[in-house]
């Protein structure tokens, strides 16, 4: 029997910690919520114990190589996320990339010039991710199955493309311009600041305007935001087409930070952009989730591996970490509001009986 | 009564049953007889499907006693009602349409072989037996998937002889049947009545429940009125006790002043839900649709209001055609809808109170794109202040509020978008009686203020004491146009089940 609270917002003392609970907000509050707080401090912890035991961790040099290591993934992180959040998923994202990247190779090749084929490989993607689009909405599929059709039917397409050919021919101009610094800052290259850009314009979309609202409240309950006059098709569409393009865009720039474009790039790197997402406390089953806590999941992937690697820890292993971090990301969560639900109530409803029994 | 040597096989003795502040069943007496057919009638919301799940063991009652055999029983669990012998017909039963017949009749306790595989040969022996005592054809190696609701409903019955049960419950079986096909399941119905078996027919159709039923048990809001056999009653003396009740003074509507003509609904047609809806309403004027569940009342709103398409026909709002299918400009066009269903259409109970609240209106609550948190916060507490809405907090989830309350932060959302046509779909299902005396004033003054609107409701009272003008839905058509003064409780009722005792005559 919860007493029913008026407009005066005075709270009766004995539901102390609920309320806490709930009424812990205010906008820093807001912004640390439950959800992307374990991520966060596992970011920090693993920065802090990185640059303390790791050589050579805290360098320029390093530091650069770790942003160049996670920019595709964290391009894609972000429409990822706004998929994720509506109940849908995208895992066409690496193999976009790869075609993009072939037909790049391709153009290149052809001896069109680099801006035009830079243009018609964006385009492409929004294709790509349009076609993803229509057969989720139009078609009524589920996207977890059409997008792994699209996964392997693109991939197919870039080998058709390239074969087991490598295009390696890029102007050294164009491949030291990716990997450039930004302002010449040391450790700091120029597309660690764009995605940083990218990711505020992602943040503000999402929880800012009546859009992000919609895509949160889609993920809830499609139902009540179709009845609430929100266009679940039309958004649904727009997101998967801006997911190919963001996934192409990234393709571009995989091809020529790296200088080559080969049918087999970025093999699996949809997997690894999932579990960032998931690992940032997106919940997989829509609804929920922070471009924040994506941005921090990404980096503490990369941070992970990184650190990892200078340890001189093989290949192999870094696989198993990052799938065991994927794992008690999506488990810590669960456990933490199961505890917070046995905690609560039992001093709520009823004193402690005789019988010392815990539930 | 003379006394009975025989004990009933299933009774009910003063059963109450409350959920949270609405009282579904009041102290309900039943007692179903072997080889009887027993009929149960009241209008929507009079407690008969709560009823039916105590019988089969989904709700147990917070006052009263069950009786199996003249013995007090508990049903915790849907299992214990079967081991009773006790067997409900769902008004659409839930089979496993890829497995076959046989396997859905012996589901969850399969024959087993003595190498402890599925005896199937024993499994389609039995069912062949079941089919041929129910006088039906049915291949019981076929999958369910693709019968007809009728043969889906047989393939219950089977179940339940199989079962052994002496006690079968058909919650409104003839709802989504044929003609052809109700007459088979009364053929087999009686069969099994002659077995002995004890049954209880839950149906609207009185032609149906005079033509099959031994007995006729009424209820009127929860509470037991009358049980007699079909020998000794009517049609009107049913219909009669089913809304017999003084229409009280709960629903206060005021003469408003009826101004131009808002919204105009000529020939809606959706294929195999609703056909050649017409109706149009006035500001000022309160319309409601009457009619029973599934008449297809909710469809042709919804249908209006765009988020479902139609076939045929057209909208206008204020004189100007309104595209179909297209919820964003019926909500454009001055169109609001509270939907019938809160939980699922109404709210996203997931999330706060004041994004629910203001998500009807996020763009003008933003300042270049952006939303402005002071504005919704501000227009949420406003809104919340005019409903007089009980909360803790504007960020807290949805879910916490009780219904009533829920039911007023949908009628704020759609408010604050300062509808000229206001759709209200069963505004105080499930809701205190507090909370529904002031959903009443609230549509009253909304009226008087100029609105038009059309309440869908399952509540005759409620009806009759709201509406200007009633229009009755009876199977997808509007059977009549009632005004204030025509319409009563039995006019309506009539119109509703498609009887015409007296006017007309088809």
């Amino acid at each position: 029997m919860a007493p029913e609270r008026t407009l005066a917002r005075t709270a009766p003392a004995d539901q102390g910690r609920r309320r806490e609970e709930i009424t812990r907000k205010g906008r820093l509050g807001s912004l640390l919520s439950a959800r992307e707080t374990p991520v966060l401090g596992a970011l920090v912890v693993t920065l802090l114990f990185a640059t303390m035991f790791v050589d050579m961790f805290a360098t320029g040099r390093n530091i650069s190589f770790l942003f160049l290591s996670i920019a595709a993934i964290a391009l894609m992180a972000l429409p990822m996320t706004l998929v994720v959040i509506t109940g849908e998923i995208d895992l066409s994202v690496a193999s976009t990339l790869a075609l993009s990247s072939a037909t790049l190779g391709v153009l290149w090749e052809a001896g069109i010039p680099i801006e035009t084929a830079l243009l018609v490989c964006l385009v492409g993607g929004a294709v790509l991710g349009a076609f993803n689009g229509f057969l989720v909405t139009v078609m009524r599929l589920p996207s977890l199955a059409v997008t792994i059709g699209t996964m392997a039917l693109y991939r197919g397409l870039s080998y058709v493309l390239l074969g087991d050919r490598a295009v390696a021919s890029y102007p050294q101009s164009w491949v030291s311009g990716a990997r450039a610094p930004f302002l010449g800052v040391d450790g700091l290259p120029w597309i660690a600041v764009a995605i940083l850009g990218l990711s505020v314009v992602f943040a503000v979309l999402l929880h800012a305007t009546a859009i992000g609202r919609s895509l949160y409240d889609i993920g809830n309950n499609d139902e009540a935001a179709r009845f609430t006059g929100v266009s679940v098709t039309w958004t649904k569409f727009w997101l998967f087409t801006l997911s190919g393009t963001i996934a192409s865009g990234a393709g571009v720039f995989w091809t020529l930070q790296y200088g080559t474009s080969r049918a087999d790039t970025a093999f699996g790197l949809e997997l690894q952009v999932v579990a960032a997402v998931l690992l940032g406390g997106v919940s997989i089953f829509g609804g929920v989730g922070s471009v924040l806590g994506v941005m921090s999941g990404v980096l503490l992937l990369g941070t992970i591996r990184n650190a990892l690697q200078l340890f001189g820890i093989s290949s192999e292993v870094l696989q198993i970490v990052t799938g065991l971090v994927l794992i008690a990301s999506v488990v810590t969560p669960n456990l933490a509001t199961r505890l917070r639900a046995r905690r609560v109530p039992v001093p709520a409803t009823r004193p402690r009986s005789h019988n010392g029994e815990t539930p | 009564m003379d006394p009975e040597p025989v004990l009933a096989p299933l009774a009910l003795v003063d059963v109450a049953k409350s959920f949270g502040s609405v009282r579904a069943l009041r102290g309900l007496s039943l007692e179903l007889h072997a080889g009887e057919i027993h009929a149960l009638v009241g209008e929507n919301g009079a407690g008969k499907s709560t009823l039916v799940k105590m019988i089969a063991g989904i709700h147990r009652p917070d006052e009263g006693q069950l009786l199996v055999d003249g013995r007090p029983t508990e049903f915790t669990a849907p299992v214990d009602a079967q081991r009773a012998g006790v067997a409900v017909i769902h008004q659409e039963p839930t089979l496993f349409p890829d497995l076959s017949v046989a396997e859905n009749i012996f589901v969850g306790r399969h024959p087993r072989t003595r190498m402890w595989t599925i005896d199937r040969a024993r499994m389609r022996q039995e069912t062949e037996e079941a089919f041929a005592r129910l006088g039906v054809q049915m291949d019981p190696d076929r999958p369910t998937r693709g019968l007809s609701i009728a043969d889906q409903q047989l393939v219950e019955i089977a179940k339940a002889l199989t079962r052994k049960a002496r006690v079968l419950v058909m919650d409104e079986p003839t709802a989504a049947l044929s003609g052809v096909e109700a007459d088979r399941l009364f053929e087999v119905a009686r069969t099994l009545r002659d077995s002995g078996t004890a049954l209880l027919f839950i149906s609207h159709r009185f032609d149906e429940v005079f033509a099959l039923c031994d007995r006729i048990t009424v209820v009127r809001d929860g509470a037991f009125v009358s049980c007699d056999l079909t020998a000794d009653l009517d049609v009107d003396t049913v219909v009669h006790r089913m809304v017999g009740r003084e229409v009280n003074t709960l629903y206060p509507k005021e003469d408003a002043e009826q101004g131009n003509t808002l919204l105009e609904v000529k020939g809606l047609t959706r294929e195999g839900v609703f056909a050649d809806v017409s109706f149009s309403v006035r500001a000022g004027e309160i319309v409601a649709l009457a009619g029973l569940v599934g008449a297809g009342r909710s469809e042709v709103v919804r249908a209006v209001f765009g988020v479902d398409h139609y076939d045929a026909g057209t909208v206008h709002v204020g004189g100007r055609a309104l595209p179909p299918g297209r919820s964003k400009a019926a909500m454009a066009a001055g169109i609001a809808l509270v939907p019938e269903d809160r939980r699922q259409q109404g709210l996203i109970m997931e999330s706060s109170v004041q994004r629910n609240a203001t998500s009807t209106r996020r763009r003008s609550l933003s300042r270049f794109g952006l939303l402005v948190p002071r504005a919704e916060r501000a227009a949420a507490n406003d809104w919340g202040e005019r409903l007089q809405l009980k909360f803790g907090d504007l960020a807290d989830q949805v879910s916490t509020l009780s219904g009533g309350n829920q039911q007023k932060v949908v009628l704020a959302k759609w408010l604050s978008t300062e509808p000229q046509v206001l759709f209200v779909d069963e505004p105080t299902r499930g809701i205190d009686v507090g909370t529904k005396a002031e959903v009443h004033r609230l549509l009253s003054a909304l009226a008087g203020e100029g609105l038009a609107i059309v309440m869908v409701s399952s509540e005759l009272p409620e009806v009759l004491g709201m509406a200007d003008r009633v229009l009755v839905m009876h199977e997808g058509r509007i059977t009549a146009e009632l005004d204030r003064d025509e319409a009563d409780e039995e006019t309506v009722m009539y119109a509703a089940t498609g009887q015409r005792p007296s006017e007309v005559t088809r």
